[in-house]
């Protein structure tokens, strides 16, 4: 009863969503970037990046490699903080909150912003606690039941709990790739966060398990704001509704995702899509 | 006469050399134009040494123990039968005789040692002459050998490398051979101290490992004393572990914090200053620490222990626990640094992207995934504490107590060892033999440490790689 | 799943809601203290290590100074042709065994006048070192024509006199007496009275600091818990026992040239504020070196003779030469050995071993074997090359073995290291180019390797020089005054003469202790210094 329940709703969102891409008439935006510049030391990384990121709905990042996507991602949640040389300046908002305002505290930014890696990063940890981490560090569960039913939600909602549910004990690393993505999916969605950032999250799977992870993004996009950066066209065609190209260090082109694959309006995202360079 | 068997040796091997690059080369320029070699005159020349310098070496290792035991046995002739069928007494005299060959005796020397020291001096001269002249002989042997095999075909350079490579296995097997060394001598001592019948006051193996009492040095005079030798191993057993346990209370977390500290949170400034910090701690001789322990902590400990109004020890466990625990600071540490750098980067991310803090990813993420590596590092620290001597035996006391009050002295089986073995005393007593049964827990029990951390790191690193 | 449980189920929302509750940023508050905490701790830890190393080296260095400095009283000596030459002809031999003592000593009888009895002569005697007639020999027997004359030589000061002048003194101070007194004797105990209460104003004195009276006598009794209280008086010096104002009782330490009586500044009040009870040195010696610091003659100075002599009993005369000279020794046929192997091991293993059991067994035991405690080798050296092999015991020769089978581990992996970090394209192009394997080895890969190799081999060496326990093993802790001069002789090291000076009660030996580890620190600090050097040098990143 109560999945059914859920997935009523979600139609509704998923109708919601489409007919707002379709008239263009988005959401408003969850996460905007003006003038974005990134230094690394001396070397200038991104150069005044602007962007909007609506509300539920996957946007996708694409371009070169060292275009500087991976790195406006990481700007998002305040990862960027964790290597000593780089500085960004400009101004990013999550629900017109300012995440480089001095006051703002950057542990409770990223329980808010989740975000999975490139390869799978479980913790030599149960399946249990890996999902169980963010939500006992937030202290977001009163008691054990509560926090059962978090894990169960979001292993739930990550496609994993079927195959887990047995043997929720067992180390997170004893998992397989596909299976290890999605626990840190699973991991990810656990605190609830506003926005989820995907870094090239299908990058070291094989495609049986990339097409899981795929559909999940597709499932969650209607809960979620997701924002995935990829190097494959093809899968950035597949699970987003918008897309900007990066090519580098600058956001060259920005769209809706059909838009931008057929009818780019930038010759260097024509020659990308067509594959000139990449 | 060891210094002219060696110069022979030097002069041969060159004099090989010389001879057989000559010869080579004399043959490459033969009348009827540049004759091809198929190897260097070089290695014909480092061929012919290597036929000279083996052969001597040899010659050298296996008579110099005949000779030596051949001068014994001569020796020994000028005195009783029972003195040369006694194995204790023999070796007794047998020092006495070397000793007054060498010109070092003290004291007046009998007839009988005078004659045999004569012997056992004129035994030795015929024999190193002996010996000389057999390693000549083999040299110019060799020579011959080198000489005669020297021809355009010969291919003296994979012949060298041959040889070559028995000399690189040999030197790789010398770390073999030191352990087989280290595990024969302990290991027949030991047996002999349990099972020889000629060993007065040995105890059984029961008595030895289950035994509550520890009093060798009452064998001296067995026959005057009351007190019984007992050689019981608890008392040493418990007090190494006592300062064991204090050295690593103090060294588990201050190493361990170090490190987490320097790996994880330390500027680049803070570690060039803190690495050397723990490195120096590290290069300091355990002598130094001991003298420091001796002489500045145990006191130091000692007043306040009256200040608190508590009775301590003038050689506390406490005392050479503590200087110990310095001691294994820089092993914990550095182990440590080396495994939780070994953690991935993307496990700190991934962490930190949920929102964890530092140490709430340090602790709930970072250690345990070092946790394999940590143990191992621990148990490294703790075989170094339970092997370490100097500390001991200048802080620790020889009174062998069954305690475990860190304020009473207690004494260890390293200690125990140094005791027994430094001194002028009988090789073949039971006291002696003694010091290497305990030798042979000490090594048995370091080893299984060491192998067993050796093994959870090696498990580690693969996880990681 | 119950219907509780469902009642209860957190929905996303609610998750999200409480996240950004108020009860959420107290968390966050609890959260960033314990992060606080932590680092805290890792600070502390840093810091308490470095404490404790701070405190080890300032502690012996503190306690060495004073052994890098010596005393000598700069006295004149005659050459007494009677104890030197005494039927009148000079004799080499002679002149060698003379009794340079005496004449020593008769020198500061002048100085010192009024010594009476044993304990005074035995006070007298051990002013100078037992070794400070050495001095005069020297002279003498390098230049006979000097005897006869008077020549001022410095006599070096024993260990007690040393120091006293090193700042363990007894802090003497003296005052003009008031009012006439009268001895009652030159020598011996004897009785001080006056008639005009001299010594009113010291039992005043006395009786302030809560010296009680005797309940008999009525009179202050001194001992020696409390500063000693003398009196000079008519050239020499009287210690009082028991005081009233109006006369007090004491032995003469340096007996008076009369006893008349003396009144005014013409006697003095003398004290000795450091309880006699707490002092090395007793009262007698207290006089007569003070007798000899009036004279100017003592003078400091370097202490050479700790770097250029062997051990000694005299803590004076002792230095660290020979244990220098056996480490050197030692260190040398360590080297020797296990430079060589050690490198030849490594090349076998690294190159030239095939992927087999033999080989993983080697690679094991070495890893083992560098974890041995080194006392176990110490075991090996006295089983096999002492009673097996029957090398001599103490000799450098067998110290070297025993510590190159005991760094070679260390070696071994080092080597290793080095060789495995030569980037493989070397040995490619050499092989390319038409080179055997062991010519691609031994002529590119090792001297690359080298720098490495050299680092490594100088850290085990510095390991080598500060190892202790297992030449204790083989003997190398007797006791040698020697300067050993080859690797069969009896020798000690640096790191057991200080085991051995750390064990001795004397004061002196243990500033000697504290400074030989100063020496010993210095060459450990210069050859890790030089690894580090080498490695930054030729460090090569491929």
């Amino acid at each position: 009863m109560e999945n059914r329940a859920v997935d009523l709703s979600a139609i509704e969102r998923i109708e919601a969503a489409r007919t707002a891409q379709i008239t263009g008439a988005a959401r408003p935006a969850k996460v905007v970037a003006e003038g974005v510049d990134v230094y690394y030391g001396a070397k200038h990384a991104l150069k005044d990046v602007s962007v909007d990121v609506p509300d539920r709905g996957v946007m996708a990042f694409i371009g070169p490699s060292g275009c500087g996507k991976s790195t406006f991602l990481r700007c998002i949640n305040r990862m960027n903080d964790t290597i000593p040389s780089c500085r960004v300046t400009g101004k990013i908002t999550i629900d017109d909150q300012d995440i480089y305002d001095p006051a703002l505290d950057v542990v409770q930014l990223r329980a808010r912003v989740g975000m999975v890696f490139q390869k799978p990063n479980p913790f030599p940890k149960s399946i249990f606690d890996n999902v169980a981490y963010g939500p006992r560090i937030h202290g977001l569960s009163t008691n054990k039941t509560e926090l059962d039913q978090i894990v169960q939600m979001s292993l739930q909602k990550a496609g994993l709990w079927e195959e887990v549910k047995d043997r929720l004990q067992d180390s997170g690393t004893s998992l397989s790739g596909g299976q290890q993505q999605r626990l840190c999916i699973a991991r990810a969605i656990a605190v609830s966060p506003d926005v989820i950032l995907m870094d090239e999250p299908c990058s070291a799977l094989d495609p049986i398990a990339t097409a899981k992870v795929e559909t999940l993004i597709d499932e969650l996009r209607s809960q979620f704001c997701i924002i995935i950066v990829t190097h494959s066209m093809q899968q950035a065609a597949r699970v987003s509704q918008r897309t900007a190209f990066f090519h580098l260090g600058t956001l060259v082109e920005e769209g809706p995702t059909q838009l931008i694959f057929t009818n780019p309006k930038d010759q260097r995202t024509q020659d990308y899509i067509t594959g000139r360079f990449g | 006469m060891t210094v002219t068997y060696f110069a022979a040796l030097c002069a041969l091997t060159l004099a090989a050399y010389i001879i057989a690059v000559r010869r080579s080369s004399a043959i490459a320029n033969t009348a009827n134009g540049r004759q091809r070699l198929h190897s260097l005159p070089t290695y014909h020349g480092l061929l012919a040494a290597s036929l000279v310098i083996f052969p001597m070496i040899a010659i050298f290792a296996l008579g110099s123990p005949i000779l030596s035991h051949e001068a014994a046995t001569n020796a020994l002739s000028h005195f009783p039968a029972d003195v040369q069928a006694d194995a204790m007494r023999a070796g007794a005299t047998l020092r006495d005789i070397r000793n007054l060959a060498a010109g070092q005796h003290s004291g007046e020397a009998s007839d009988a040692l005078r004659a045999a020291a004569d012997s056992y001096n004129s035994t030795s001269t015929q024999g190193a002459y002996i010996l000389l002249a057999a390693g000549i002989a083999a040299a110019l042997l060799g020579i011959a050998i080198a000489f005669r095999l020297i021809s355009p075909q010969f291919r003296a350079r994979n012949h060298f490398e041959k040889v070559v490579n028995v000399v690189l296995i040999a030197c790789a097997a010398v770390a073999i051979l030191t352990t087989i060394g280290i595990v024969a001598s302990v290991l027949t001592e030991t047996l002999r101290f349990f099972f020889d019948p000629h060993i007065k006051g040995r105890p059984t193996v029961t008595d030895f490992l289950f035994g509550t009492e520890w009093n060798p040095q009452a064998a001296m005079r067995a026959d005057q004393g009351d007190i019984k030798t007992a050689y019981g191993f608890l008392p040493l057993l418990t007090g190494t572990l006592l300062i064991t346990f204090i050295a690593i209370c103090v060294a588990g977390p201050l190493g361990l914090l170090s490190a987490i500290y320097l790996a994880e949170y330390a500027s680049p400034k803070v570690r060039a200053y803190g690495k050397p910090v723990l490195e120096i701690l590290a290069g300091i001789p355990t002598v130094v620490l001991g003298f420091f322990a001796a002489l500045t902590v145990a006191p130091m400990i000692r007043g306040f222990g009256q200040y608190l109004g508590l009775d301590v020890a003038s050689e506390s466990a406490l005392a050479a626990g503590l200087v110990m625990g310095m001691m294994i600071i820089p092993f914990i540490s550095s182990l440590s640094d080396d495994v939780i750098n070994a953690v991935p980067q993307s496990l700190r991310d991934g962490s930190a992207a949920l929102g964890a803090t530092k140490s709430e990813t340090i602790r709930q993420v970072v250690l345990p995934a070092a946790l394999p590596g940590i143990v191992s590092a621990f148990m490294l620290a703790i075989s170094r504490a339970i092997g370490e001597t100097m500390i001991v035996v200048m802080a620790a006391g020889l009174a062998a107590n069954l305690t475990f009050n860190p304020l009473e002295a207690v004494t260890t089986i390293t200690v125990q060892i140094k005791t027994l073995l430094v001194g002028d005393q009988e090789f073949d007593s039971a006291k002696t033999l003694a010091a290497f049964a305990l030798g042979f827990v000490l090594f048995f029990v370091t080893l299984m440490l060491n192998v067993i951390a050796l093994r959870i790191v090696r498990k580690y690193r693969e996880q990681y790689d | 799943m119950t219907d509780a449980a469902h009642s209860t189920l957190p929905t996303a929302a609610l998750i999200a809601s409480r996240r950004n509750s108020p009860a959420n940023a107290a968390l966050v508050k609890r959260r960033y203290a314990a992060e606080r905490r932590f680092k805290a701790f890792g600070i502390g830890a840093l810091i308490l290590t470095g404490t404790f190393l701070l405190a080890l080296l300032t502690n012996i260095v503190g306690k060495s100074i004073p052994a890098f400095f010596e005393h000598t009283a700069n006295l004149e000596v005659k050459l007494d042709p009677a104890v030197l030459a005494p039927d009148g002809k000079v004799d080499p031999a002679t002149l060698k065994s003379a009794d340079y003592a005496s004449l020593t000593r008769a020198t500061l009888m002048s100085i010192v006048p009024g010594i009476e009895g044993r304990a005074a002569r035995k006070s007298l005697s051990g002013v100078l070192s037992s070794g400070a007639a050495d001095e005069l020999r020297r002279r003498v027997v390098a230049d006979p024509s000097l005897i006869g004359q008077t020549i001022k030589v410095p006599l070096l000061l024993s260990d007690d006199g040393d120091l006293y002048m090193k700042g363990q003194d007894a802090g003497a101070s003296s005052v003009p007496g008031i009012g006439t007194v009268t001895p009652s004797d030159i020598k011996g105990s004897i009785t001080l009275t006056s008639t005009d209460g001299a010594f009113k104003s010291l039992v005043d004195d006395l009786t302030k600091a809560g010296v009680p009276k005797d309940a008999d006598t009525g009179a202050i009794v001194l001992n020696s818990n409390l500063p000693s209280r003398l009196v000079a008086i008519n050239g020499g010096l009287v210690k009082l026992q028991s005081v009233t104002p109006d006369g007090a009782t004491g032995n003469v330490l340096l007996s008076l040239k009369g006893n008349e009586a003396a009144s005014g500044p013409a006697w003095q009040q003398t004290t000795y504020s450091v309880p006699e009870g707490r002092r090395k040195t007793n009262d007698q010696d207290v006089a007569i070196i003070e007798k000899v610091k009036e004279t100017g003659a003592i003078q400091k100075g370097i202490n050479w003779r700790f770097f250029t002599s062997g051990d000694s009993r005299e803590p004076e005369l002792a230095g660290i030469r020979g244990a220098l000279v056996g480490s050197a020794l030692t260190l040398l046929v360590t080297l020797v050995l296990c430079l060589p192997i050690g490198v030849l091991a490594a090349v076998y293993l690294e190159e030239f071993a095939p992927k087999n059991r033999l080989t993983d067994i080697i690679e094991v035991n070495i890893n083992n074997l560098a974890a041995v405690p080194s006392i176990v080798f110490g075991l090996l050296g006295l089983a096999v090359f002492l009673n097996f092999m029957g090398l001599p015991r103490s000799a450098p020769l067998v110290g070297g073995l025993v510590l190159a089978l005991l760094v070679l581990p260390t070696i071994i992996i080092a080597a290793r290291a080095a060789i495995k970090a030569v980037p493989p394209s070397i040995r490619e192009a050499a092989i390319g180019l038409g080179a055997s394997r062991q010519q691609a080895v031994f002529h590119h890969v090792l001297p690359l390797a080298m720098p490495g190799i050299m680092t490594g081999t100088i850290i085990g060496m510095a390991h080598a020089l500060g190892e202790t326990a297992p030449l204790l093993m083989i003997g190398m802790i007797a006791f040698i005054v020697d300067i050993p001069g080859s690797l069969t002789q009896a020798a000690t090291v640096l790191p057991v003469q200080i085991y051995l000076w750390s064990d001795l009660p004397e004061v002196a030996f243990q500033q000697r202790t504290a400074a030989a580890i100063v020496v010993l620190l210095a060459f450990l600090f210069a050859m890790n210094g030089a690894a580090i050097w080498l490695r930054s040098k030729f460090e090569r990143r491929w």
